[in-house]
């Protein structure tokens, strides 16, 4: 009586068993097809990019990289003002936004009166929401014009005539141009920098702190000694993400850049970048090397994201190294 | 994470938008092209829904697109701001036939001098765009403008940063008046603008930088500089005479000009009649000799025929100029050809 159901039992069990072990197969293939979407697709792009881009390529060759031209009329296309372009305004902008991110998230999780705590941090989160045409329209209709009045000014009395720095402030005072976009853009990766780096700075166990703070070191100390070591790996992640974010802005740079199509070594003077060189010029590219130049440049745009995640990855896995995590 | 799944929720959102956007019926009529037409073939549209039921879809993609767009045969019309040439024409078996009429106008942004009262010829006015002019107290431009105090101010020039018509038609005007012009600038849907020069995206970006910069001179249509209420300043025409535009002056050029050649775009830059506006330039509509839907052919040639008849003063409240009436007549005849 006893055996029968047993084995019945048994039976049961097993159906079952394989029942699961077919239901996480499903699971593990239809969730592995998703991750090698992804992958196809970044194949993809990169592979059109090229095909389209080639006709350029041929042209001008490798080239193409480092010429300082860009003239429409003539049909020369050369990438290095729209890269250069492209850095400066990234790099400046991270070299304004990093310092102040830190300070702010250094402020809502070590200073701050824990009531004012909710209302900044949702404002942090809100002004990341802020579509990036808003800090276009604000940053020429009204940050260029103040700033070719009561900043541009002051700054080419004060440092024009400082050898090598000078040169940065050269030109008529315009509000839009490099310096300009790297403000925007700062303001803009503020928000993202910031509530990574207040994410991470959360992270740090009390214990830590507390004994810092009990062998009696200053707020700043606390911060250089302990915060910092401890979230290394997630600032430089938050850091790398601003970063992301400023070299493929659009809509804000392509309005106080200036959109002009050269280097100049002023800091004052309009330039362009890659993103807004494309925003301005596909919808009415002609059909040859002008259109197949502006797929080199994103092309161009695709890579130096890649290397910037590279590098990030690095630093990460050298950070997280020397932890011995 | 909060930050990246809002992001996700506004992409959901943009996405519905523009799931319901696309959702046409198929007796619409479709057209892309240009964008500086775009305000008066929109405002037209809905004048002949109301009045015909029909719809009529224009999308401002630019002059380019729109005649790639013709070709690839995706669209019922094209619009372009730069006339296809002859042999283009035949060789796409495309009918094309102007529509209605605009100016470029030069505007400037001088602290102390009053719209109009800066004269410039079109020399000086090419020199200053090509960057040979870089000082508002030039003597090239003091020789022009005795009367006028100007000051020890920077030029900064302002054009379009995307291809476009007007620059088409500002370029190929500068370039009639000279030679150096049209060997830096060039002349065409972009240029390469000397290195005084601010790009803004479209005629509200250049008109934005114009009225915001302090010493800018640059170029927009005359309705967005109407628009916006700039500065304009008096350019000196083929007959001698220094004219302030406005959309008397652009149809005075237009009445000189002779409209018989097929593809119907005459030059109408630096016309001679002694009121016109010297960069006046009109915008194109392409369509199929043979199109494959006979209604929506026939309903491409109702459009323009209605709107040509009846939205004269529509086009000119956005600050267009509509064709003379002799140039109306023509154009109806010729669109006779698209079947």
């Amino acid at each position: 009586m006893s055996e029968p159901s047993a084995s019945a039992g048994i039976d049961l069990h097993a159906r079952q068993i394989r029942k699961f072990r077919m239901q996480d197969r499903i699971f593990h293939y239809s969730t592995q097809l998703f991750a090698f979407v992804v992958l196809a697709s970044l194949v993809g792009i990169l592979v059109s990019l090229t095909i389209e881009a080639w006709p350029s390529l041929k042209a001008f060759g490798p080239a193409f990289f480092w010429t300082n031209i860009w003239s429409v009329p003539d049909d020369q296309f050369g990438a290095l003002a729209a890269i250069y372009g492209t850095i400066v305004t990234s790099v400046l902008a991270l070299l304004f936004a990093v310092p102040v991110s830190f300070g702010i998230a250094l402020f809502l999780t070590e200073t701050c009166p824990v009531w004012l705590r909710r209302p900044l941090g949702t404002a942090i989160e809100l002004l990341a929401g802020v579509p990036s045409i808003v800090y276009g329209i604000w940053g020429l209709f009204v940050f260029a014009p103040l700033f070719a009045d009561y900043v541009q000014p002051p700054m080419q009395a004060l440092l024009g005539d400082v050898p090598i720095i000078g040169g940065w402030f050269s030109g008529p005072p315009i509000g839009v141009g490099i310096l300009t976009a790297s403000i925007v853009l700062s303001m803009m990766v503020i928000p993202f920098i910031a509530s990574v780096m207040r994410d991470v700075f959360e992270t740090v166990p009390h214990v830590l702190k507390e004994s810092a703070y009990g062998l009696g070191c200053t707020t700043w100390e606390v911060a250089r000694n302990i915060v910092l070591p401890y979230t290394r790996v997630g600032v430089i992640g938050g850091i790398m993400l601003g970063l992301g974010r400023a070299l493929g802005e659009t809509m804000a740079v392509t309005f106080v850049i200036g959109n002009a199509n050269r280097i100049n070594g002023s800091l004052f003077a309009p330039g362009t970048s890659i993103a807004a060189t494309l925003a301005n010029e596909f919808g009415e590219a002609d059909p040859g090397l002008h259109i197949a130049s502006l797929f080199a440049l994103g092309l161009v745009l695709f890579v130096i994201s890649f290397v910037v995640l590279a590098i990030s990855r690095w630093l990460i896995s050298r950070s997280m190294g020397s932890e011995g995590l | 994470m909060q930050i990246l799944n809002k992001l996700a929720q506004g992409a959901l959102v943009a996405a519905m938008g523009l799931a319901f956007s696309v959702s046409a019926l198929a007796t619409d009529i479709n057209g892309a092209g240009a964008t500086f037409p775009y305000a008066v073939y929109a405002k037209w549209a809905e004048a002949y829904q109301k009045a015909t039921g029909n719809k009529v879809n224009y999308q401002a993609i630019g002059s380019s697109g729109g005649v790639k767009q013709i070709k690839a045969k995706t669209v019922d019309f094209g619009g372009s701001d730069a006339p296809v040439p002859e042999a283009d024409l035949d060789a796409a078996h495309l009918v094309q036939v102007p529509t209605v009429m605009g100016g470029v106008t030069i505007v400037m942004n001088v602290p102390g001098i009053a719209s109009g009262k800066l004269k410039l010829d079109g020399v000086t006015a090419a020199n200053i765009f090509r960057g040979a002019i870089t000082k508002w107290n030039d003597p090239a431009i003091a020789k022009l403008n005795p009367s006028v105090a100007l000051p020890d101010l920077a030029i900064t020039v302002a054009h379009r940063s995307d291809g476009s018509g007007t620059t088409y038609a500002f370029t190929n005007y500068l370039a009639k008046q000279s030679a150096d012009f049209m060997r830096e600038v060039g002349a065409g849907n972009t240029g390469n603008w000397p290195s005084n020069a601010v790009g803004g995206k479209g005629n509200a970006g250049v008109a934005a930088t114009v009225q915001k910069i302090k010493g800018t001179i640059g170029y927009v249509d005359i309705a967005d500089a109407m628009k916006n209420s700039m500065n304009f300043v008096a350019l000196k025409n083929k007959a001698g005479n220094y004219i302030v535009p406005n959309q008397d002056s652009v149809a005075d050029a237009a009445a000189g000009a002779n409209f018989k050649v097929k593809g119907m775009a005459p030059d109408l830059l630096d016309q001679s009649h002694k009121n016109a506006w010297p960069i006046t330039s009109a915008t194109y509509m392409l369509a199929y000799e043979k199109g494959s839907d006979a209604a929506k052919q026939k309903g491409v040639v109702e459009f323009f025929t209605w709107s040509l008849n009846n939205g004269q003063k529509m086009a000119e409240e956005l600050g267009f100029v509509p064709l003379p009436a002799g140039v109306v007549k023509m154009v109806e005849a010729e669109m006779k050809n698209i079947k």
